[in-house]
């Protein structure tokens, strides 16, 4: 067996708690904001069950305003891949990490060598939204053959022949994109992001996790009748920007926990 | 043999493809089924050129310039793409995509625009067509270009202000991927230029060969031979794809000019941005870097693929010019031809001025891909109310 067939930690780990009852909880930070670090231990504390961590890129296509204003903030700070995957492995949190970023950052450091860096790093698992199944396979194989688990990302938009076969690719879990549209909160949860769970699930055993569009634990609650998860980014992020710190995305993520165990 | 098809995962190359995220990726396929297909009808191809003719004016004129030639000792020619309806070589694609947008059912169009004359061109076809429009632009850009803002306007589109980033074209094609991202269900992306995700490079490029296939034939039938250099400006390259295809399987020397600030071709390596893998002007890790250019609409740091590829086989050339020496030839043509370039523009005479030692008895074609109407305020605060420089 290749390890591109292993299942991963990310996904092992996800299978146990989803197996033992448990809706699955994600919450994405930005890596090199200010209080980063912290917020990312306090979300595990309160009932993260893995920690997605942003490297900000200078052109961010998928992310809306808050994530991208964060991701700008890091950037103006210093942050760098360097700086922020330098921190990982001091951070106390006993679940799985993954890395949101963009692709050119994997593409410029070399597939290898940036795979090498996030096993190095602690980091399970890689989520880079630009790159669709059809540019991927280059970066796949790099990353399985490293041991990094690649998220892909199902779109309300993808045809049936792909999902199957993106959820195929899929290691980790598969981040069922929830709407139309890029990141950020959305007053109501969207008939979509129920609508693409439902269809991964009838083609994958691997955990879904529905992301995007999710903006109170209600939503999160709804869009759990199908998905296996949620994953919540930019309310913990507006969190930090409002000045909450770690502690405001302590108490956001632990009502998202108690709103998925109470079902 | 180059400049010919891409290959069916959008190459040229190892240069273009589609990186896009998943939503988007359908939207892709869709558009380039629709494209072959459009491209294919005889029907398309026809209203195409009739609106190219009838509302833009093709074709386009060629100029001999016989004072600057004197001046030069090189022949200088010109492609006066400046002539077209709306002042550029931009209405060529806009007419097209908003016809096939037409042909896919959609109502709606997006688009980036930096110097704004691809924003007025697509507000100007959405006019025409009847269709709803938004454009895109950096609050640095709408500041420099507010006469280009309150056209479009008038021309029913509405203009949204871009403050992310560097607050500049770059920005505004992100924001314009993030329009397009929410709405691909009525909306189609208008890009502007030869790059972007597969097929738009292509796509793009196959619209404006209109020009380099009528230059093409005015050289010909002046001559009764090709010219011996074919310059244009590129930003992202799209009047230069448009005029080099005309050349492409000659033996002319093709020389696109980049602004020194936004040199993506001379100073960028390969890197992934908006959706295409070529040149890209990026900092030690691949952080995508802000361009620096007298010229909104060159403010640009990355190039389409295909120019990326054309300069990896040898091709074709992309030397650089400073806003210096814009600002010169941006005059010169003005004082001696009667002709006010836009800025854009002047960097392809501002490099054959340059060279003029070496071009020395040669015969150059130029694309003038715009008028500089648009750009005088700019050069009015440059060069002081007296223009004494």
């Amino acid at each position: 067996m290749n390890s591109a067939s292993k299942i991963g930690r990310m996904e092992r780990f996800l299978r146990d708690r989803r197996g033992n009852g448990s809706k699955l909880l994600v919450a994405y930070i930005t890596g090199g904001y200010e209080g980063w670090e912290a917020a990312v231990e306090t979300a595990a504390a309160a009932g993260a069950d893995a920690i997605e961590i942003g490297i900000p890129f200078s052109d961010p296509v998928m992310d809306g305003p808050v994530i991208q204003k964060a991701s700008q903030m890091a950037l103006e700070a210093g942050a760098s891949p360097a700086s922020v995957l330098a921190a990982v492995p001091n951070l106390d949190t006993g679940v799985p990490h993954a890395v949101m970023t963009y692709y050119n950052l994997a593409h410029h450091a070399g597939h290898e060598r940036f795979a090498a860096t996030l096993v190095n790093s602690g980091i399970d698992a890689a989520i880079l939204p630009d790159l669709p199944l059809v540019e991927s396979a280059p970066w796949r194989e790099a990353a399985a053959a490293a041991g990094i688990e690649t998220i892909m990302l199902a779109a309300p938009t993808t045809p049936e022949d792909r999902l199957a076969d993106l959820c195929e690719a899929s290691k980790g879990f598969v981040y069922a994109v929830g709407l139309l549209g890029v990141t950020g909160e959305r007053a109501n949860l969207a008939a979509t992001a129920t609508e693409i769970a439902g269809r991964c699930k009838q083609v994958t055993d691997k955990p879904v996790l529905t992301g995007v569009g999710i903006g109170s634990p209600e939503q999160a609650v709804e869009a759990c009748s199908v998905a296996d998860g949620v994953i919540i980014g930019s309310a913990v992020v507006r969190r930090l920007l409002d000045g909450e710190g770690a502690e405001g995305v302590g108490e956001l993520i632990a009502s998202y926990r108690n709103a998925l165990d109470a079902g | 043999m180059v400049m010919t098809d891409p290959t069916d995962e959008g190459r040229f190359g190892e240069f273009g493809g589609r990186f896009v995220p998943e939503t988007l990726v359908p939207a892709c396929e869709e558009l380039e089924e629709a494209f072959r297909d459009a491209w294919n009808d005889p029907a398309f191809v026809e209203e195409f050129h009739q609106i190219l003719t009838d509302f833009g004016g093709r074709p386009s004129a060629l100029t001999e310039c016989y004072r600057l030639s004197e001046q030069l000792d090189v022949r200088v020619l010109l492609k006066r793409e400046d002539l077209n309806h709306t002042g550029s070589h931009k209405i060529n694609n806009v007419i097209g995509q908003a016809l096939l947008a037409r042909r896919m059912g959609k109502s709606r169009l997006v688009a980036e625009t930096g110097a704004g004359q691809h924003g007025v061109a697509t507000a100007t076809a959405a006019a025409l067509l009847d269709m709803e429009c938004k454009v895109y632009m950096g609050e640095v850009d709408m500041e420099r270009q507010e006469l280009n803002v309150f056209r479009m306007q008038l021309l029913g589109a509405e203009v949204e202000s871009v403050s992310s980033g560097s607050r500049t074209l770059k920005d505004a094609v992100n924001e314009a991927l993030r329009d397009w991202v929410a709405t691909v269900e009525n909306t189609h992306y208008c890009l502007g230029s030869v790059m972007g995700p597969h097929p738009y490079p292509w796509m793009v490029r196959t619209f404006h060969h209109v020009i380099g296939d009528e230059a093409r034939e005015q050289c010909l039938a002046l001559m009764q031979r090709f010219p011996d250099v074919v310059v244009a400006c590129v930003g992202g390259g799209s009047n230069a794809a448009g005029i080099f295809s005309g050349f492409a399987d000659t033996d002319v020397r093709l020389v696109g000019v980049e602004p020194a600030g936004g040199a993506a071709v001379g100073r960028g390596v390969p890197g992934v941005v908006h959706g295409m893998l070529s040149y890209l002007m990026q900092d030690e890790v691949g952080q995508v870097q802000e361009a620096e250019s007298i010229s909104a609409g060159l403010d640009y740091p990355g190039v389409g693929p295909e120019h990326a590829y054309l300069a990896s086989v040898g091709r074709a050339e992309y030397p650089s010019v400073t806003d210096d020496e814009v600002v010169n030839a941006f005059q010169r043509l003005a004082r001696i031809e009667g002709i006010i370039p836009a800025l854009e523009s002047a960097h392809a005479l501002a490099w054959v001025i340059r060279e003029a030692a070496s071009l020395r008895g040669q015969t150059v074609l130029l694309n003038l891909s715009g008028r500089g109407d648009k750009d005088v305020d700019q050069m009015m605060s440059i060069l002081g109310p007296g223009n004494k420089r």
